[in-house]
């Protein structure tokens, strides 16, 4: 039965699920407990992670599956690796993935590549649940959305659900995946609300989620801007439009046949990415459509996405850096030829 | 810090010849693929282990197929003391389908995870995590498991042996990292890029026992070894163990070696070999006769012209080998 939780229940859902039903699935990061060997300290007074989203966790499964960590990305991610290598089935949480800059080297040249380079002698059921995204204030350490780096790289597969229902059963499909998964959790979506089924159920890999279905323009938006998408589909309704909204849910595998099929429908493409745009996934769905659906397409490639500068701390200068459904607007006017469509 | 050498032993026949085929399989496999590669027959580049026998073997001689190790971009002779199958080792080095990882990682990652070797690691200190994440396995999981983390003086310098030394001795888990300190990183010497006298000396920063060896001496690292897996299967953490040791070739093959200078190399290759050594107290102590040891040697021999002969003979991948084994599914 479907109930209305938050973002953030979803996912500490998704991982009580898991942990119940496999005792080789074990959470370890920093505070992903919280306060560990603090005597004073009761477990459901534990933090649960920075952002309280592993709360409750380790009252139910110890803190032998719950590990606390050092600060210390490059030692736990890569421990976590081949402890997924050797038997477990980890989920890692890299606070925020900007902190990726620690560890790379353990996700990129170690889980990534340890099957290929053993002939496939290997698996590594690792899942890497990683922040990301603007609009928190953050500045520019804590703010970058780098899905793009992880789904350049071979070995590695990429998820950034934008939905409560999306974020439990695709962190659930992650989890028992045998193969290394980048999980990204929009900062800024923990607290947004939504229906979830109960119980246990996964989301397959490679299969976008039309979230909204149109005729005469085609939207595919990553992460946390499917929302911008949809508020600007709604008011492109106002003014007559069918947008067709794809949310990707999975950046690697990418789910090429779906956005293919839509803009063969609607021969118009906007992506809206709110990472940076050089060599970015809005740029490599771009070149997706440019290669493989050119006929289809009625009028240019439009991409909405940040500036090709860091996150900046100012609420003034922030808010210019985020995508807008007014961008969006801007850019679906151009390219449907009405200028009547932005608001003035 | 005082260097341990041998003192009291109790090798079996049975340990002790195996110890001293491995060492020999290993320079000969070494020695074998410094000729071979001299030739230009082999792609990439090869980073060899000779020399350096004593150490892997001394400490692998403790370990069974459960138990694993961590390697690195000299990873040779760690394959060889784990006992990973030699034709396949030499098919991987020449990149043909039939190899340890088939053709797909080379010399610098060579792997047979179903022997507990986690792999050859091109990363230099990529191991420290590595070894840390199956430690946490086999505590988890409660295996007995132990898992040793090779790693030269190079990678003494890197941050990850700071975080993965860390980790593992708040987790208490059965680790052993086990410095091969062959007194370079690449041509740069051990004294200039480290600002402690010995590696083992940092031990003591994590609260863990750091103990200096002998790495020329078998029975000396095997008796360091054996300690340091007792007090890991007893659950009493990780220690650090140094060996001092050489490397006989360059840091890679074609390395002219420059910053060696000719009497470290003559009394490394020709007062202090380890296997020499070994030799000598096998004889001395009458664990093994001249003929045993000729045996053993002539055998190794074989079984390294077998490997090349199998290697020559095997395919290569074939393009639809390219694709394969990136993810389980995608």
């Amino acid at each position: 039965m479907a109930r209305t939780i938050s973002f953030s229940t979803a996912l500490n859902e998704a991982m009580r699920l898991a942990m119940q039903k496999d005792e080789n699935v074990i959470l370890l990061g920093e505070d992903v407990a919280g306060g560990a060997t603090v005597d004073h300290l009761q477990d459901d007074e534990a933090w649960g992670g920075v952002m309280g989203v592993t709360k409750g966790l380790v009252q139910e499964f110890g803190r032998d599956r719950v590990l606390d960590t050092p600060i210390a990305e490059a030692g736990y991610i890569g421990a976590a690796v081949s402890a997924a290598a050797t038997g477990l089935r980890p989920i890692a949480e890299l606070m925020f993935n900007d902190f990726i800059g620690s560890c790379l080297d353990e996700v990129m040249n170690q889980a990534a590549k340890l099957r290929y380079m053993f002939g496939g002698k290997a698996k590594v059921p690792l899942t890497i649940r990683t922040m990301h995204g603007a609009g928190f204030r953050a500045a520019a350490q804590h703010s970058q959305s780098l899905y793009a780096l992880f789904t350049h790289i071979p070995g590695l597969k990429v998820v950034v659900p934008s939905t409560p229902a999306d974020a439990k059963g695709l962190l659930l499909a992650s989890i028992f995946d045998d193969d290394p998964v980048i999980f990204f959790e929009d900062k800024t979506l923990y607290n947004i609300r939504g229906e979830v089924e109960e119980g246990f159920y996964t989301i397959p890999f490679g299969k976008a989620d039309i979230k909204r279905e149109g005729d005469d323009l085609t939207i595919v938006a990553i992460g946390k801007q499917v929302h911008t998408a949809l508020q600007a589909a709604k008011m492109l309704q106002e003014k007559g439009i069918e947008t067709e909204v794809i949310d990707p849910r999975t950046l690697s595998p990418l789910d090429e046949e779906t956005i293919l099929l839509s803009v063969a429908k609607t021969g118009r493409l906007i992506v809206v990415d709110e990472a940076n745009p050089r060599c970015s996934v809005a740029t490599d769905i771009s070149a997706l459509v440019a290669d493989k659906g050119f006929d289809y397409l009625d009028a240019p490639i439009k991409m909405i996405t940040a500036p090709h500068c860091p996150v900046p701390f100012s609420p003034a200068l922030e808010d210019l850096y985020l995508p807008t459904p007014e961008k969006v607007l801007r850019a679906a006017a151009e390219i449907i030829g009405d200028e009547t469509i932005v608001p003035v | 810090m005082t260097v341990a050498r041998s003192q009291s032993i109790a090798l079996t026949k049975e340990k002790a010849r195996w110890m001293y085929q491995k060492m020999n399989e290993i320079r000969q496999f070494e020695d074998k693929v410094h000729e071979i590669f001299s030739k230009g027959v082999l792609p990439g580049f090869v980073h060899l282990y000779a020399g350096e026998e004593a150490v892997a073997v001394g400490v692998c001689a403790h370990l069974t197929d459960k138990d694993y190790i961590t390697s690195t971009h000299r990873g040779h002779g760690h394959c060889i003391a784990k006992d990973c199958d030699l034709n396949g080792m030499m098919a991987e080095i020449y990149g043909k389908a039939t190899g340890l990882c088939k053709g797909k990682g080379g010399s610098m990652h060579i792997a047979d995870v179903s022997k507990g070797m986690l792999g050859a690691n091109g990363i230099v200190g990529g191991g420290f995590p590595l070894a840390v994440g199956a430690g946490l396995t086999a505590k988890l999981k409660k295996t007995g498991a132990v898992t040793v983390c090779f790693f030269g003086d190079g990678a003494n310098n890197h941050g990850t042996f700071h975080e993965g030394i860390n980790l593992a001795a708040i987790w208490k888990l059965p680790v052993i990292f086990v410095a091969e300190n062959n007194g370079y990183a690449e041509s740069t010497p051990f004294e200039y890029a480290s600002s402690c006298r010995n590696i083992a000396d940092r031990a003591g920063a994590y609260n863990i026992p750091g103990e200096v060896v002998d790495g020329k001496d078998v029975i000396a690292v095997y008796e360091a070894a054996k300690r340091a897996i007792e007090r890991a299967r007893n659950g009493e953490g990780p220690t650090l163990i140094e060996c001092k040791t050489y490397r006989n070739y360059g840091h890679f093959e074609g390395d002219a070696q420059t910053y060696k200078t000719p009497e470290e190399k003559r009394r490394h290759l020709q007062e202090l070999d380890a296997i020499e050594k070994f030799r000598n107290y096998l004889l001395a102590s009458q664990l093994c006769s001249e003929q045993e040891l000729v045996e053993i040697e002539q055998n190794v021999a074989k079984a390294i012209e077998k490997a090349v002969t199998f290697a020559e003979n095997s395919p290569f991948p074939t393009e639809e080998d390219l694709l394969r084994d990136v993810y389980v599914s995608y």
